[in-house]
């Protein structure tokens, strides 16, 4: 996958959690926590979604680095350039 | 007895197979017009049940609906509904002072069901378990969802009593308003019993699931070929408050709580019993000061199986055999079993029966059981009548639980 194929999948999984939100102008580089209605509970959606779609492991260490959009492809880009 | 003492219903708000608010049900009883359709079920493929058809994003965001449960969304409907109907300004009221109690007969098997369906595509690798299970499964959910969407911060729980919780709902809320715990009660009962196959599915193997060719006709207490229940899902909530409140805001009262009852059979996990249930609705009526030949509808519970309804005409025929102006009639003929939410939505259907003196059937009666033919039951067709003062709800349950509730009209 692209960095702009994986920017498109972590979008897609957002709008299936928060799907009263409108994210077109979601900015990559603020938390999206920031910038959506978000709980711990909804971002541990986002986790399980990349193990169920992609078998993607992310280690609870590993969380903040999804804290936003920018931050997650580039943390994703290695682990799903194989897909 | 001082307002203080007294406890009225001021609001409803309900979701039942055939209806989604108080009219529409009513209307539909008066009709004649049953709401049982057919379903897809885990396992079992296609079943008959009853389904509520409210719109839940009325009062919930999508995000809500995904975070929580049906019950909890039926809760919601059922108490903005109520609400809305009570002419409360709710904004202004002290939320600390707000308790909500539901009954529900059992919680968190859909869920359960449901995540063990989905692990199976997983190997059941328990990673893939959700993380929402715990909230949605907790037996206080369906109150919990209520609170957390109009942010009320009083007391709420759910009351597990089987079949009989609807009525135990409001008995409950009635008893939190006299011990003086809140100022506001949002009572009543709820299910989303039919997303669980194994609630079908026990009831088949019981030999207590209702089949029947045309859906409409399943649910038949009385009738000589009944053979089951047909499992419902459904809601509803009631307002209540004390009568001084409601007199002090000229609140709209659809009825006043006079007596209830709640005893135990002590004798089986399933069969109820009829001396036992003869005994609940005596002691209701006690509580409220009636005698027999005072209740003017009896709102049965009979479920369609061959030996619960004969119990309860048992029952019936002990306590009021010399009650010629009682008449009884059953819901659950037109709209299945509402599990948690019977007691509540059974008595809700009835009570504008104080306004039209009409009292709707028990529908499906092709063949009358000789050993069901309780005086005046209401067959097929909704009858007109002089006055309605006294209605009598009962709802019965598994392990022996036994509820009644009596509402009096309001200046009766």
């Amino acid at each position: 996958m692209t960095k702009d194929q994986i920017r498109a999948v972590v979008l897609d999984v957002i709008a299936q959690i928060v799907p009263d939100e409108d994210l077109t102008n979601l900015k990559g580089d603020v938390r999206i926590r920031d910038q959506v209605e978000m709980d711990s509970m909804d971002f541990l959606d986002i986790i399980m979604e990349l193990r169920k779609r992609y078998g993607i492991e992310v280690p609870e260490d590993d969380y903040i680095q999804l804290a936003t959009l920018d931050g997650a492809v580039a943390y994703l880009a290695p682990r799903m350039a194989h897909l | 007895m001082i307002d203080e003492r007294r406890i009225v219903i001021t609001g409803i708000g309900l979701t039942a197979p055939n209806g989604n608010n108080l009219a529409e049900f009513r209307e539909n009883l008066l009709a004649g017009k049953a709401g049982v359709g057919k379903i897809e079920t885990h396992y079992m493929g296609e079943v008959l049940a009853g389904v509520c058809h409210f719109d839940p994003l009325k009062y919930q965001k999508k995000k809500e609906l995904r975070r929580g449960t049906r019950a909890g969304s039926i809760a919601i409907y059922c108490a903005q509904e109520a609400i809305a109907d009570s002419g409360l300004n709710f904004t202004q009221l002290d939320k600390s002072r707000i308790g909500v109690y539901l009954g529900i007969t059992e919680h968190g098997n859909v869920e359960t069901e449901n995540e063990i369906y989905a692990l199976k595509q997983y190997n059941y690798d328990v990673k893939y378990w959700s993380h929402h299970h715990n909230p949605r499964t907790v037996a206080n959910n369906p109150a919990g969802e209520i609170t957390l969407n109009m942010g009320i911060t009083g007391p709420h729980y759910t009351l597990g009593a089987a079949c009989a919780a609807g009525n135990i709902g409001l008995i409950h809320g009635l008893q939190m308003l006299l011990l003086d715990e809140v100022d506001l009660a949002l009572a009543g009962g709820v299910s989303e019993s039919i997303h669980t196959f194994g609630v079908f599915a026990s009831f088949k193997n019981e030999g207590a699931l209702a089949s029947h060719p045309d859906p409409h006709k399943a649910c038949r207490p009385f009738d000589r070929d009944r053979n089951g229940i047909v499992v419902s899902e459904g809601g509803c909530v009631c307002v209540l408050e004390r009568l001084s409140d409601a007199l002090k805001r000229s609140a709209r009262i659809y009825g006043e709580i006079v007596g209830y009852a709640i005893n135990s059979d002590a004798l089986d996990f399933i069969l109820p019993n009829a001396q036992r249930q003869a005994e609940c609705m005596n002691l209701a009526l006690k509580k409220a000061g009636l005698s027999a030949g005072d209740i003017d509808i009896i709102s049965t519970h009979a479920t369609g199986t061959q030996q619960g309804d004969l119990q309860e005409c048992q029952a019936i025929r002990g306590v009021f055999n010399n009650a010629s102006h009682t008449y009884a009639n059953n819901t659950k003929s037109f709209i299945g079993h509402t599990m948690g939410a019977a007691g509540a939505l059974e008595l809700a259907g009835n009570l504008p029966s104080f306004n039209d003196h009409m009292v709707h059937s028990t529908i499906n009666i092709d063949n009358l059981d000789p050993q069901c033919a309780i005086q005046n039951l209401v067959i097929n067709k909704p009858i007109k009548v002089d006055k309605i003062d006294h209605i009598m709800n009962n709802s019965f349950g598994m392990l022996g639980i036994n509820s009644v509730v009596i509402v009096k009209r309001f200046g009766a």
